[in-house]
């Protein structure tokens, strides 16, 4: 009976651990084709049945999207898109985990008047989707001459609400008596953030940053509306205008596509412990 | 020497607000003020290559044109669509994994990870890839083909070409869902099982009985940030259709975008985009008074 049970229950995991690695399998399966095409002739790529591991390697396609030992043919220029992207996602990142950090922290444990009402506001702001804010921030870009800069996708990003909301329900966590203990000893109330409340907050500030590196990473109704030259372009642009100029040349494309996934693939894999907090600690109940 | 003299609780106060100054003046300068600007000029017939000023109002008549405007009509559906299939049909499937993963299976962590990682890719290269899927000469449609003689041309089909993007976002969104659901599946006790094992409840009663009972605030939440998020689709569209072929995939951000930034009508998008904030709204409000009485029901 019990042994029957048991055999029953193996079976089940078999089972399931098969039928669910198999749909983990199939989900890769497009990043898996991207790779195999980036590797092939153009010929081979429309070449059916699929050849998914090709016997031989071609990163000719790599070498002409990152313009490796020859001239830039087109206006593209994917490592310049890597470094914007990269540049504007770095800033946005310290400046808004900056800015949260201190914020949460003041919502969370100064008790400052008026305190509850203007979080309250924050709140409210939550909600307001991007789209609504577009037209007005293209004009105010437009009317202080920061278009054809990277400001228009920098400086709204340096605070985030979310962002604040997270780092507060965080310090709302800690006692206290850790902050009364602080200034009794005769600290400011910014050394006490500083040197006692950041540190405890590691956690979380990595958790905000994994969560602000992709979502600066993806703007791309942003980038779209305020870059408009390549020089400025970001990753998502600079693929789109891939496409455009060369939506023929599919080993190509697959290649450029590549490139802008491997590398994020990699640094999460390295450090999906850290991430995948993160990106839990974001699903704050709210 | 006592001009500047702050109490104890106006000191606090001064070094509240200088803690949330940047915060505030961001949030001033780039929701609020924009926020009030857009309401202004979605009264107005405000085209940009006029200027700044030159506009007149034109009362509700932007809030009543998009009510006879087919595109805007077929915006509306299409995003109704794309959200209303989306979010259940993603929501339902991570919880089912979620819950088989964490019961029955082995290798875990590598399973979640390599369903997540459409989530962390670009959405510009993820289009990509899945216009290359859904070429007659991409696995997609060669995996269709095994079942279908015919299968139809997805991106260029009209009857196809909105159920391609759905495929492609619950491609991209149920690894989200399945890593926040198995998360909160650890948290749950113990006890409550093994008292449903005693009583001899199945893995099927289980399910229905406890699991989807206790992991009721998750869907919540979920189903609230699925469901904000499909309503603002946009690259996808943009990259792989353009809105057509005719009408089939127009969604409302892209019809924000274009009619802003292709026909200039600054006034009529600023319109359509606090219809779309209305939707979000009312979605958030409706989710989150249902979320308390599930909370107290359970």
């Amino acid at each position: 009976m019990l042994k029957s049970y048991h055999l029953h229950k193996t079976i089940w995991r078999v089972f399931w651990s098969v039928t669910i690695g198999l749909f983990a399998f199939a989900m890769i399966v497009p990043f898996l084709w991207m790779l195999s095409a980036s590797m092939k002739h153009e010929s081979d790529v429309m070449k059916l049945p699929i050849d998914w591991i090709p016997n031989y390697l071609y990163f000719n396609n790599y070498l002409n999207v990152w313009h490796i030992g020859r001239e830039a043919a087109t206006n593209y220029h994917f490592g310049l898109a890597y470094f914007n992207s990269l540049k504007i996602a770095g800033i946005n990142l310290f400046g808004a985990v900056f800015t949260s950090t201190l914020a949460g922290y003041a919502f969370a444990k100064i008790p400052f008047r008026g305190r509850d009402k203007v979080f309250l506001l924050y709140l409210a702001t939550m909600m307001v989707p991007s789209q609504v804010t577009l037209i007005p921030r293209f004009v105010i870009f437009n009317q202080l001459h920061l278009m054809g800069t990277h400001w228009p996708l920098i400086l709204p990003m340096l605070v985030t609400i979310t962002g604040t909301f997270l780092l507060r329900q965080y310090f709302m966590q800690v006692p206290n008596s850790l902050r009364e203990a602080a200034i009794i000893d005769g600290a400011s109330e910014f050394k006490t953030w500083s040197s006692i409340m950041v540190p405890i907050a590691t956690p979380s500030m990595g958790a905000l940053a994994m969560l602000d590196f992709l979502w600066n990473w993806n703007n791309y109704l942003d980038a779209l509306v305020f870059l408009s030259n390549w020089r400025l372009y970001t990753i998502p642009v600079a693929l789109t205008n891939f496409i455009e100029e060369s939506l023929t040349e599919y080993g190509l494309l697959m290649a450029a596509a590549s490139s802008a996934l491997i590398p994020i693939f990699l640094v999460f894999l390295f450090g999906q412990r850290f991430f995948v907090k993160g990106i839990v600690a974001g699903a704050v109940k709210g | 020497m006592r001009a500047f003299h702050l109490s104890r609780q106006g000191k606090t106060d001064l070094t509240g607000y200088v803690f949330i100054l940047p915060n505030l003046v961001g949030m001033a300068l780039f929701v609020l003020l924009p926020l009030l600007f857009s309401l202004f000029i979605s009264f107005t017939d405000w085209d940009f290559t006029r200027g700044i000023g030159n506009w007149s109002f034109v009362g509700i008549s932007n809030y009543v044109e998009m009510w006879h405007d087919e595109w805007f009509l077929a915006s509306l559906k299409n995003t109704c669509i794309f959200a209303f299939t989306v979010v259940p049909v993603t929501i339902a499937l991570a919880l089912v994994i979620a819950v088989i993963i964490d019961k029955y299976c082995v290798a875990k962590l590598p399973m979640k990870l390599a369903m997540f990682l459409p989530y962390i890719s670009n959405v510009t290269a993820v289009a990509i890839i899945w216009i290359m899927m859904y070429s007659p000469w991409g696995p997609f449609t060669q995996f269709v083909q095994l079942f279908v003689k015919n299968p139809p041309q997805w991106l260029g089909d009209p009857h196809w070409a909105l159920f391609s993007i759905i495929v492609m976002s619950i491609w991209t969104n149920i690894g989200y869902a399945i890593l926040i659901y198995t998360s909160a599946i650890s948290g749950l006790s113990k006890e409550l099982y093994e008292a449903a094992e005693v009583d001899g409840a199945g893995a099927i009663s289980t399910f229905f009985h406890i699991t989807i009972p206790e992991l009721a605030p998750t869907t919540f939440f979920l189903v609230i940030t699925t469901m904000v998020n499909s309503f603002q689709i946009f690259a996808p569209v943009q990259i792989m259709t353009r809105g057509g072929p005719g009408t089939s995939t127009h969604v409302l951000v892209y019809y924000i975008y274009t009619a802003a930034f292709t026909f200039y009508r600054m006034g009529y998008a600023a319109a359509i985009s606090w219809v779309l904030f209305l939707i979000l709204f009312v979605i958030t409000m409706f989710q989150w008074h249902g979320q308390k009485r599930w909370s107290s029901y359970i």
